[in-house]
């Protein structure tokens, strides 16, 4: 391929002749730089890729013969991979191929050359710019990079040669570790003292002088000065560490993530080694399983999915202006209850204020600033909070019965208890108290936040920040403009989100907003069906080709059944038409059972009958009928003006359920399956922008 | 242990353990290090002291004196400590800035020495750094008005190639054409030392990066220009003055470079194993009227000689920092020393390989151990240089390989 991505920002390799104390003759030594600082890291597109080929046609020609070639980063990068964001422009095989074939037979040109390669990883090697380095004859690296295969993350395999080199180099264990079970731990990267460990690098250097110290030893492996020891690769190792690998991807992916089971495969093909043959065998069929993956609706709902994480949700749409935002200089937690004590602690570790809680009785103050205590202690305990730094914290946060310590607050949260007269309450003792600017914020799941500021002097102060829970982990914030909800308080909550290290999305004031509401109509189709004498097994199992982490009754023991009922009557209040409050859930309840199962797989024998209806329904009838609900509620929601756009719906489901990218949270999904057009009449989403285009 | 004696006073004997520099490059846009801090070019030096010495414990250096004469930007931020920390020393060593223009790395020397000989100290790292592409001489300067409308001193004194042209005009028999012969000289007895592998050990490689090529390796000097000829020289203008004397040829150019270099106390040296390159006989600073700087290593070393009871005929080399020809020849001239005595820059100087300003006292220094080391039949040498706004430095040393001690004796 001669042409460059449309917008492709080519990654140059630049190649410079030196001299090296020790050695006789030049050393080649490619820089790859795309000219932009480390905050836009290089990736290699078609026209990167030719550059590369060019600087090695260059060296070949170079007479005489250079003692060495080697290949490193600009500052702080070394390569991040393919450059994916050209991705939409593949739109056939035949050029999906191309891409997989033109990185092999670049790359590879390092791996057979001649004369001695090495890669000095001077920083993060993600993916493609990883492979480039596995080709090399030899790696080093600096403490502060990190090397990773994202790749099976976003529903792709290695596809230049990592799959095959890696196994050869560290032994199938360390690679399936690296390129499956990484991958699909949040895309947990490897540090450079562990690569350097396992063998991915043959020598570690610190940033100070890591090009100098490189070189040094480079030339060092040229004289014979050094000798460079790499652990035998252990080949009967294989078929335990493949057999690890299937558990893992069927643990993580529900098997429904076409890359993660094309990466297995490769892993094991790498067992032939990589040698000339074995090695042109196993790039083939990279090559394949490229070609496969990039024309997959599953890759490309994958990237519509991380572009929905990695863009949209740091640039929220509708947000307003950033500069309205008001400065929060001490916070207030109405309620001293668990999850307004873990809203305290994330509110004092990132926004480094004072914060208050504030409850009926001392014992609940005293048993929530505790907790906060408690967990700071933990935190510093793990050496990830300085004494000095604990010390702080610590400080900064206490309690009062009394809502006065309010009084210079410039937001308080209320996180009490779910009944609209009691939060208005709270609001209206906390007006009394704190200056008129003063944001007023709800952590409510499913009530009205216009009719929680009805009463209010000030209305236009009140907003709704909905954490998921655990507080800490799940990144998602949704902020709710309530009607009369003004900019700069707006302005604040999303600044306030963003310092929380939350992905914010704006979402309208209706019943539940995205997430609950979205989950909340899908269990009550599943609680529905098993009401009506669906085994519970069956309704387990109905969802399990689109991969979704949990099954709906797991789902049901985190969210806690006391609080999936709660929002299952406000929906069906709401909308009586579309949302049932499940016969089964009451019971559970009622019997204050956290769990339908006693043991997994086992119905609590409390609980026996459940499912003991007569219309029962197939896997496939449930999951069409779960599938038919949520994409009338999306049609609905999109239609009420919930969101700004079908992506917010995404974003939330990705990042507060969890649902996995190559779902595009749900929406690609439902068009690819052709859902949404049966149910609503329309795609949610035009071909091409989380599909193959048309 | 609940109350002490106080520890009585003594003296020490200071030693320079061991000295490298960074390849020097020219000044500018072109130059190998146009994109590359000067900061980092100390951590490079410092990094490297660590490495060339494994049996000194990292937490065992007391002091980080770094000179630069520009204290701002890439040069600023208390220099001595920034570069120790980037470096990787432990938090507990600190450290410190020093300027005395030219002279800044000698003063890093002589000042963490004396703290040494003191007993503040056991062992220091000094240094010195200029990199005058991204600080041109004079940078963010305001010179106070009073200079000039008291007539404290000539305009012409903040202009050193004007203070050379003065120099010319103190010192009629020291021409022009005596300046070429030298600067001729220095180019080919550095290119000789360079050959002879005598030049090039004390080198750290610093990695260079431009953002257009790519990164690469310094591993030489920059400035050199081993074709010098005494009719090209002869040709070049004369910046200065009209048809006068100093020229780009028989003066050291604007550069970019760093030195650093391990000082200790000799026993201390002892007790952790540390190389003894040559030993501290002692200093002298001194003042001369600011528009004939280049006089100023006279009176200094007049003034260490005489505190350390030497003469000039004990010294068996000189390092004399080349900013100017005419400067090192009014030293030459005013001891009785032949413009081309062997004992002077035998390896050549500043006219060739560069003068980055703060750093090169160090330079000198690094330059004379290792001659110390090939010349056991010298005890004395002597390391020297002008300074800005009309000073001299000077700083006498011993060799420690010395072999005449014995021969004294049988012929007492």
């Amino acid at each position: 391929m001669s042409a460059g991505f449309e917008d492709e920002v080519v990654t140059r390799a630049l190649v410079r002749y030196l001299t090296v104390p020790g050695i006789a003759g030049e050393f080649a030594l490619i820089t790859l730089d795309n000219g932009h600082d480390h905050t836009r890291p290089s990736t290699f597109g078609p026209a990167g890729l030719a550059s590369l080929d060019t600087a090695l046609d260059e060296i070949a020609a170079r007479s005489p013969a250079p003692a060495a070639i080697a290949v490193t980063g600009k500052p702080f990068v070394f390569a991040v991979g393919a450059d994916l964001s050209g991705v939409p422009s593949i739109t056939s095989a035949t050029d999906a191929r191309q891409i997989a074939e033109t990185g092999h037979r670049v790359f590879r040109r390092l791996k057979d050359s001649p004369v001695p390669t090495f890669a000095f990883v001077n920083g993060v090697a993600l993916g493609g710019g990883l492979e480039l380095a596995l080709h090399c004859h030899h790696r080093t690296i600096a403490t502060t990079a990190a090397v990773a295969f994202p790749e099976v993350f976003l529903g792709l395999v290695p596809g230049w040669g990592g799959t095959q080199l890696l196994p050869n180099l560290v032994g199938i264990d360390a690679a399936v570790t690296v390129i499956v079970e990484n991958a699909l731990a949040q895309n947990k990267v490897t540090s450079a003292s562990r690569a350097a460990r396992t063998g991915i690098a043959d020598a570690l250097f610190e940033p100070a002088d890591f090009l100098e110290r490189s070189l040094e030893w480079a030339a060092g492996v040229l004289t014979g000065d050094v000798a460079v020891t790499r652990p035998e690769v252990d080949r009967g190792a294989w078929d335990d560490a493949i057999a690890r690998a299937r558990a893992v991807v069927a643990g993580r992916t529900r098997n429904a993530s076409p890359g993660a089971l094309r990466a297995v495969e490769l892993l094991d093909l790498a067992r032939n080694g990589v040698g000339e043959e074995a090695f042109s065998a196993g790039t083939a069929a990279e090559d394949d399983a490229l070609t496969d993956l990039l024309m997959s609706d599953e890759l490309r709902a994958s990237l519509y999915s991380f572009d929905l994480v990695n863009k949209r949700a740091k640039r929220p749409a509708g947000a307003p202006d950033r500069k309205l935002a008001r400065k929060v200089t001490k916070v207030g937690v109405v309620g001293a209850g668990l999850m307004a004590s873990q809203l305290a602690l994330l509110l004092v570790r990132r926004l480094e204020v004072p914060v208050v809680l504030t409850d009926v009785d001392q014992a609940r103050v005293d048993k929530g600033v505790g907790y906060v205590h408690g967990e700071l202690d933990e935190l510093a305990a793990r050496g990830r909070l300085s004494p000095d730094a604990l010390n702080r914290l610590r400080g900064l946060v206490t309690g009062s019965l009394s809502t006065d310590v309010f009084v210079d607050a410039d937001l308080v949260i209320e996180a009490v208890f779910e009944e609209l007269s009691v939060k208005q309450q709270v609001f209206a003792e906390v007006e009394a108290v704190v200056s008129a600017e003063c944001v007023l914020a709800t952590n409510t799941s499913a009530l009205s936040v216009t009719a929680m500021a009805a009463k209010l002097e000030h209305p236009e102060r009140v907003v709704g920040l909905h954490f998921f829970n655990p507080v800490a982990v799940l990144p998602l914030l949704e902020v709710v403009r309530a009607e009369q909800t003004d900019d700069a308080t707006l302005a604040t909550a999303f600044a306030v989100g963003t310092a929380l290290r939350k992905s914010c999305v704006l979402v309208a004031d209706a019943p539940a907003f995205v997430v609950n509401r979205l989950l909340t109509r899908f269990l009550g189709v599943v609680t529905a069906a098993v009401d009506a004498g669906t085994p519970v097994a069956v309704a387990e199992r109905a969802l399990e080709p689109l991969g979704l982490p949990m099954t709906p009754f797991e789902l049901l023991s985190l969210v806690g059944p006391p609080v999936a009922l709660h929002v299952a009557e406000r929906m069906h209040e709401a909308f009586p038409d579309r949302f049932v409050v499940g016969e089964g859930l009451r019971r559970m309840v009622e019997l204050g059972k956290a769990s339908v199962f006693s043991e997994p797989g086992v119905v609590d024998s409390d609980l026996a009958g459940i499912d003991a209806g007569d219309s029962p329904l197939t896997e496939e009838q449930l999951r069409a009928d779960a599938e038919q609900a949520l994409a009338e509620e999306i049609g609905l929601m999109l239609d009420e003006g919930v969101v700004q756009a079908v992506q917010d719906i995404d974003l939330c489901m990705v990042l507060g359920a969890g649902w996995p990218f190559w779902l595009g949270g749900i929406s690609a999904y439902l068009d690819r399956a052709g859902v949404s057009e049966a149910v609503t009449g329309r795609r949610f989403l035009p071909r091409g922008v989380a599909s193959l285009p048309a | 242990m609940s109350s002490r004696e106080r520890r009585p006073r003594s003296l020490r004997e200071v030693v320079f353990v061991d000295g490298v520099r960074t390849p020097f490059g020219k000044a500018g846009p072109k130059g190998v290090y146009a994109e590359t801090r000067a900061d980092d070019l100390v951590v490079r030096c410092i990094r490297e002291l660590l490495r060339r010495n494994p049996s000194l414990p990292p937490e065992r250096v007391d002091e980080v004196a770094i000179a630069a004469t520009t204290q701002n930007g890439d040069q600023g931020l208390t220099i001595g400590r920034t570069a120790a920390l980037l470096a990787g020393l432990p938090t507990s060593v600190p450290g410190y800035a020093v300027d005395r223009m030219c002279a800044g790395a000698m003063t890093a020397v002589t000042t963490t020495a004396s703290g040494i000989a003191f007993g503040a100290y056991d062992v220091a790292i000094a240094g010195g750094v200029e990199h005058m592409g991204h600080h041109p001489m004079g940078e963010g300067a305001d010179p106070n008005p009073r200079f000039s409308s008291e007539k404290l001193v000539d305009g012409s004194a903040l202009v050193m190639g004007s203070t050379a042209e003065n120099l010319h005009d103190r010192f009629p028999h020291l021409t022009k054409e005596r300046a070429d012969v030298f600067a001729l000289a220095s180019q080919q007895k550095y290119a000789k030392a360079v050959a002879n592998g005598q030049i090039g050990p004390e080198l750290v490689p610093v990695a260079i990066r431009s953002a257009e090529a790519g990164w690469g390796l310094a591993t030489v000097d920059e400035p050199p220009r081993p074709n010098t000829t005494l009719d090209g020289l002869a040709t070049l203008k004369t910046p200065f003055r009209p048809h006068g004397h100093v020229t780009a040829g028989n003066a050291a150019g604007l550069n970019d470079g760093a030195t650093g270099c391990l000082l200790a106390a000799e026993e201390v040296a002892e007790e952790l194993g540390l190389p003894v390159g040559m030993r501290l006989v002692g200093y002298g600073f001194a003042g001369v009227e600011p528009e004939v700087m280049g006089v100023g290593p006279v009176p200094s070393t007049v003034k260490a000689l005489e505190r350390t009871g030497l003469s000039i005929d004990d010294i068996g080399l000189f390092e004399l920092n080349e900013a100017f020809a005419v400067q090192v020849l009014a030293f030459l001239d005013h001891f009785g020393i032949a413009d081309d005595d062997e004992r002077v820059n035998p390896w050549g100087g500043a006219i060739a390989v560069g003068h980055p300003l703060a750093s090169s006292g160090v330079r000198l220094m690094t330059q004379l151990t290792r001659q110390f080391a090939e010349r056991p039949d010298v005890r004395y040498g002597l390391t020297a240089m002008c300074i800005g706004l009309g000073m001299g430095g000077t700083v006498i040393w011993e060799n420690p390989n010395w072999s005449g001690a014995r021969t004294e004796e049988a012929s007492a």
